[in-house]
């Protein structure tokens, strides 16, 4: 086997510019969220900042990576690197969602039926006599004397109504994205750019689609359902599960539209050689399949 | 901004570090880059250690004696946060950076930019963590393990820092990993098979899984806080159908794989320090494999066993109970093959080789006080008391920080090229073991005594062990300087170092010359 070299970069200004970000952008957060409702606050300019030199620097490292590859200086063993450490970062986003996923599982089949008497720690609902568990949690234990409660939830509405319901639509289009991104992965292994541009842009539409949606679907929340994040467990789990997804979407749909630029004007990858493609629609597969887990069991079951 | 041009001129001729203070801001190499996490990882052992020496000086008499009681709690709180967080698990960092490619055939890690970057976010994680203390309402005051509702509900305005400051420790932690995992499944030389490297590797391979699976978890757990505290959510919140036990769920399912995470990385530094001053082939190479991941997967169906008195149904405190009774027998076999190891070798006493033995013994006590805790019936007395913090030190400080210890002499000649002061370094051994037990063994007396743990105050029957123990601690925390000096010295210069530094010393990073040059392996050694 012939040896290639391992490509080192020597020194690079990135890394520090990105940890500056970070540290900008949480001292920012921090202080603007601890700052709600104080006028005078300028925390907001500091996450400001974070955020400009975060994306700044990280359009310039990524350039500097698809320069470093389009100049040949990475070797199949580098290009490898790349996909161990995709999967592996995608790893770490499903335990992240697998924590709040393991939230709501405890929440309806332990705290929630406690707190209503049931079960083995059934005591709890001494708390609040009179709490009967459901799920979804329309009245909270307390009955609403710290929460604001909802009126209507999010909930499988019946065969009747599907097609009204929004989250029925929200999983069609992104079940059909995943598809669609398929099928530009497809097209380009077959060397077929413009069919690649066609199916990548219905991609991204695809995903615009659904944040729109979802944007829509919060909306009705707030302004029609009462359902907030301050309507008790039901809103909260909802929300962050739903919110987080949603904030995934939004990343996945980035790099995919990324992917397609570089595309369109760059003209960049081949039917070998799409891994920066290839990386974000494994994102885009992941983001739904979590979508699926979200659909079961916070909108059916 | 100029890594392409840089590159066209990098090829040919070995470069040596560059020069001046941007050198360490904009490193790749990972020797560069696993100094940096060392010394961080000292300061931090420093700084924390100095709140551990006001939490002892509190608790040298009974009564309040120094401190108040507020700032106590801040004191303990964050000398747990920074000890775990700053200290021990970028210790293992660094030793991973600097040991990992040589030990693999290796030029660098896998990703050397991504590496530099999980270093330098952490001094600014600990910059927020430390400059709450002069926030107002003060430092994070809920212990380590910020439990609901203290650390939502009651806690100071700073906690919003601190959410963020796990964060981006956390993105560290993740980032650091994959480089880990990455460098090991691919950049091995040809014929380093899985079941040939060397056992730090595998323990770091082992480590780098759990960081990976838990420190989003704890990411996750974190978020909630935040959005409890300030946006209305009732995550951990009863009266709106959460439950405060949830966050102690969330909390542990990443606490106990992390304290794996402390420990896995000093059992394959053993393994290493026992072999070598054993003169003889360490013994079980593959059990010693599989109880590693063993004790990784059990580590993730145990948590509960830290909430014992919270009110779990009794069918999830036997589960838990029995489920962390299992590792004894991974654990077991590890301490059964490193004595072993040692069983008719012929052993040499450096300074490494007592720190291993020391690791082995008092690693092993910290075991059996586990073995002890994790009786569900017998947890409901030692629970939340010294026994407790006598268990956790003694599995922290004589098993994870004597390992970094012996693994910082042990390497040490390979790092700087000099040969540090042996009777100085048996000085510091010596002190830091008499002074360790001085600290700790007493606690678990008076922790089965029922003193209670976290707090500044204590009844009058445990003074005499508190005095006892808080003068172990102060000459523990005194013999560190000692070790400062004997880094520093070996640094500066000392006896020079054979390639090989140890006799018989098995591995590829003892067939470079010591120090290591700049860059190792640019063209990978064959294996066989």
């Amino acid at each position: 086997m012939s040896y290639q070299k391992y490509y080192v970069p020597e020194e690079s200004k990135f890394p520090i510019y990105i940890a500056t970000a970070l540290f900008l952008l949480v001292m920012g957060a921090a202080g603007t969220i601890n700052d709600l409702g104080k006028p005078d606050s300028n925390s907001v300019y500091i996450l400001y900042s974070g955020f400009a030199v975060f994306a700044v620097t990280l359009y310039f490292w990524f350039r500097a990576v698809i320069r470093e590859h389009i100049a040949g200086l990475d070797s199949a063993q580098l290009q490898k690197s790349f996909v161990f450490g995709m999967g592996w970062f995608i790893f770490s986003e499903v335990m992240f969602f697998a924590a709040f996923f393991g939230a709501l599982f405890y929440v309806r089949n332990f705290s929630v039926p406690w707190l209503g008497g049931d079960g083995e720690k059934g005591l709890a609902n001494m708390l609040w006599e009179g709490f009967e568990a459901s799920w979804p949690v329309m009245s909270t234990p307390d009955a609403g004397s710290a929460f604001v409660l909802a009126d209507k939830n999010m909930s499988w509405p019946g065969w009747g109504n599907a097609l009204k319901w929004l989250p029925m639509w929200n999983t069609i289009v992104l079940l059909s994205s995943s598809v669609t991104v398929h099928f530009a992965h497809l097209a380009l292994k077959n060397d077929n750019k413009k069919s690649f541009n066609t199916w990548l842009g219905i991609t991204v539409t695809l995903a615009l689609i659904f944040v729109g949606l979802q944007a829509a679907e919060y909306y009705e929340a707030y302004a029609h359902y009462g359902l907030t994040l301050n309507s008790g467990i039901y809103g909260s789990t909802f929300f962050m599960l739903t919110g987080f997804h949603g904030f995934h979407v939004m990343m996945g749909g980035f790099m995919l539209a990324v992917m397609l630029s570089r595309s369109v004007f760059y003209n960049h990858f081949d039917p070998h050689n799409h891994f920066g493609f290839e990386a974000a629609s494994w994102y885009w597969h992941f983001v739904d399949v979590v979508w699926v887990m979200l659909f079961l069991f916070v909108y059916i079951l | 901004m100029s890594a392409v041009i840089e590159s066209h001129n990098h090829d040919d001729h070995h470069h040596g570090p560059a020069k001046g203070l941007t050198r360490w801001l904009y490193t790749t190499n990972h020797k560069d880059i696993g100094s940096l996490y060392l010394w961080f990882s000292f300061a931090m052992f420093l700084i924390g250690g100095a709140m551990a020496m006001v939490i002892r000086a509190e608790l040298f008499q009974p009564g309040m004696q120094i401190v108040e009681p507020e700032f106590y709690n801040q004191m303990l709180t964050l000398h747990g946060l920074i000890m775990v967080f700053g200290a021990v698990m970028p210790a293992f960092v660094g030793l991973a950076n600097w040991l990992v490619p040589m030990m693999v055939g290796a030029p660098d890690m896998a990703l050397p930019r991504m590496n530099n970057l999980s270093f330098w976010i952490l001094p600014f994680a600990f910059f927020i963590l430390l400059s709450s203390l002069f926030m107002e309402g003060g430092a994070p005051n809920f212990g380590w393990t910020f439990y609901a509702p203290l650390s939502t509900t009651y806690a100071p305005p700073s906690v919003t820092f601190f959410i963020f400051a796990v964060h981006i420790m956390g993105a560290s932690s993740i980032m650091g990993s994959i480089n880990v995992i990455v460098t090991i499944m691919n950049m091995r030389a040809p014929g380093m098979t899985l079941m040939k490297m060397p056992l730090f590797v595998w323990s770091w391979l082992i480590t780098a899984y759990l960081l990976i699976a838990v420190m989003p978890v704890l990411a996750g757990a974190v978020t909630m806080m935040l959005m409890d505290i300030h946006f209305g959510t009732s995550f951990f919140n009863a009266a709106g159908g959460g439950d405060p036990v949830l966050f102690q769920h969330i909390f542990w399912f990443f606490g106990h794989p992390e304290v794996y995470i402390m420990i896995l990385p000093a059992f394959g530094i053993a393994s290493h320090i026992i072999e070598t001053f054993s003169r003889k082939q360490l013994f079980g190479y593959a059990s010693m494999v599989w109880a590693m991941a063993s004790i990784a997967i059990l580590s993730f169906v145990v948590w509960a066993h830290h909430m014992f008195t919270v009110g779990l149904p009794l069918a999830a405190e036997l589960f838990f109970m029995w489920a962390t009774m299992l590792i004894a027998v991974p654990t077991g076999v590890k301490v059964f093959n490193w004595v072993t190891t040692m069983f008719k070798g012929s052993i040499t006493y450096e300074t490494p080789m007592l720190f291993a033995i020391a690791f082995v013994v008092l690693f092993t006590i910290g075991g059996f006080s586990g073995l002890m805790l994790a009786i569900t019936p017998a947890d409901f007395q030692y629970h939340d008391t010294y026994f407790v913090v006598a268990h956790f030190h003694y599995v922290l400080v004589p098993g994870s920080i004597f390992s970094i210890m012996a693994a910082v002499y042990y390497w040490i000649p390979k790092w700087t090229g000099n040969m540090y002061d042996e009777r100085l370094g048996k000085l510091h051994f010596w002190l830091s073991f008499i002074g360790v037990n001085v600290t700790f063994f007493p606690q678990h007396w008076i922790g089965l005594a029922g003193m209670p743990r976290r707090i500044p105050d204590y009844a009058l029957q445990f003074a005499d062990w508190n005095m006892i123990s808080s003068v172990g601690a102060f000459l523990f925390g005194a013999s560190q300087i000692l070790f400062l000096f004997i880094v520093l010295k070996t640094v500066m210069g000392g006896k020079k170092a054979t390639p090989e530094v140890w006799e018989g010393s098995r591995g590829l990073e003892w067939t470079v010359e010591s120090p290591a040059p700049y860059h190792t392996f640019t063209t990978p050694p064959k294996v066989t």
